[in-house]
């Protein structure tokens, strides 16, 4: 529908956009950590494209899986098996997307992020809404963001101890604060 | 022995108008309380059984009803209200959430209230209908009346121990 966001993308940031991916009306960039901020001002304050609603930004953590960089347009593919993926490919995508109300458009920018480096710069300065969405995901899933001006836990409580949302959290482990004791009845 | 049967009496008497003036304290924190408030509505209408006010504060409450799903993080507000309630006090756990976690099988649900309070009656469901809610306060207006209760219970045993030491 709206290729001309993307297509602005690429003509203007070039290798920092890795691949591109329009289907279903959904437009999907998969950007660059290091140009992630460049792109997401542009995107802001370009007056073309004027993205001034930020809807949502997540984590997926594809342990195990291949990672899904652009929107299939053919039926999911069964998931390959862990040990046919290389080590070093990311195992977790920021995602987050934007629309803007003045065009009624809008994109979805993906951010491969590492294991052993999750971390990347936080965009709660251009859009403040992302402020209490990155303590989000800081918390279920572990998202370092730089620059963040409090990133804490919002929903677990500080005592927790990992990030629940993580596909290694063992779905059922619990963190009790308090429990009665069963021995005054 | 005379001095007991009378101090039995006197407690059968006080059971007898605790029963029918149970002050409720809606710990609502889900999609059950919906159908708590169908209950103390007029069609179901919990007033009938004298459970009628609903008191927000537990120093004013003997009846804990915990209706809803209960997370870790929760259950410390829990038990502190639970702790600020005057004796002697009964807790309802409404649902199933609340009696055992229902299908929440997770990080972040508790599984039951009773992790952390005494519960007397249990209510499956959900949600329950308001019939059962109503049924589980009879349930528990018998055992006022029997002094069953866990906060009963405790008191008595409490007495019994001050007693065995006094002697």
């Amino acid at each position: 529908m709206a290729r001309n966001v993307l297509d602005a993308l690429t003509a203007k940031f070039g290798g920092a956009i890795l691949e591109t991916s329009s289907a279903y009306g959904d437009d999907v960039a998969v950007v660059k950590r290091e140009s992630l901020l460049d792109v997401a001002g542009f995107l802001k304050s370009d007056p073309a494209m004027a993205f001034d609603l930020p809807c949502y930004c997540t984590c997926v953590d594809y342990l195990g899986m291949e990672m899904l960089t652009v929107s299939p347009t053919t039926p999911l593919a069964v998931p390959s098996i862990p040990s046919a993926l290389p080590p070093e490919a990311p195992r977790y995508a920021m995602v987050y997307e934007l629309r803007s109300i003045k065009h009624r458009h809008r994109v979805r920018l993906k951010v491969p992020l590492h294991d052993n480096d999750l971390k990347l710069p936080t965009l709660s300065g251009l859009w403040a809404a992302f402020n209490w969405l990155e303590r989000e995901t800081y918390d279920m899933y572990g998202v370092a963001f730089e620059g963040h001006p409090d990133l804490r836990r919002i929903f677990m409580y500080d005592e927790f101890i990992g990030h629940p949302l993580r596909k290694d959290y063992p779905k059922e482990r619990r963190q009790p604060l308090v429990r009665r004791e069963w021995t005054d009845e | 022995m005379g001095l007991e049967i009378a101090t039995t009496k006197l407690e059968d008497a006080a059971n007898w108008g605790r029963k029918f003036s149970l002050f409720t304290y809606p710990f609502v924190t889900a999609c059950c309380g919906m159908e708590f408030m169908s209950v103390a509505a007029p069609k179901y209408d919990i007033a009938r059984f004298g459970a009628e006010f609903p008191r927000f504060s537990p120093r004013q409450s003997d009846l804990l009803m915990v209706v809803g799903t209960i997370t870790e993080r929760q259950g410390p507000i829990l038990k502190r209200v639970y702790d600020q309630m005057a004796e002697p006090k009964w807790v309802i756990a409404f649902g199933v959430c609340a009696s055992t976690g229902g299908f929440y099988q997770n990080y972040s649900a508790m599984p039951g209230a009773d992790q952390v309070i005494p519960v007397d009656v249990y209510i499956p469901g959900c949600p329950p209908r308001p019939e059962q809610v109503l049924d589980a306060l009879m349930l528990l207006m018998k055992r006022v009346q029997d002094g069953r209760g866990h906060s009963q219970v405790r008191h008595k045993r409490e007495q019994l121990a001050r007693h065995g030491e006094g002697t």
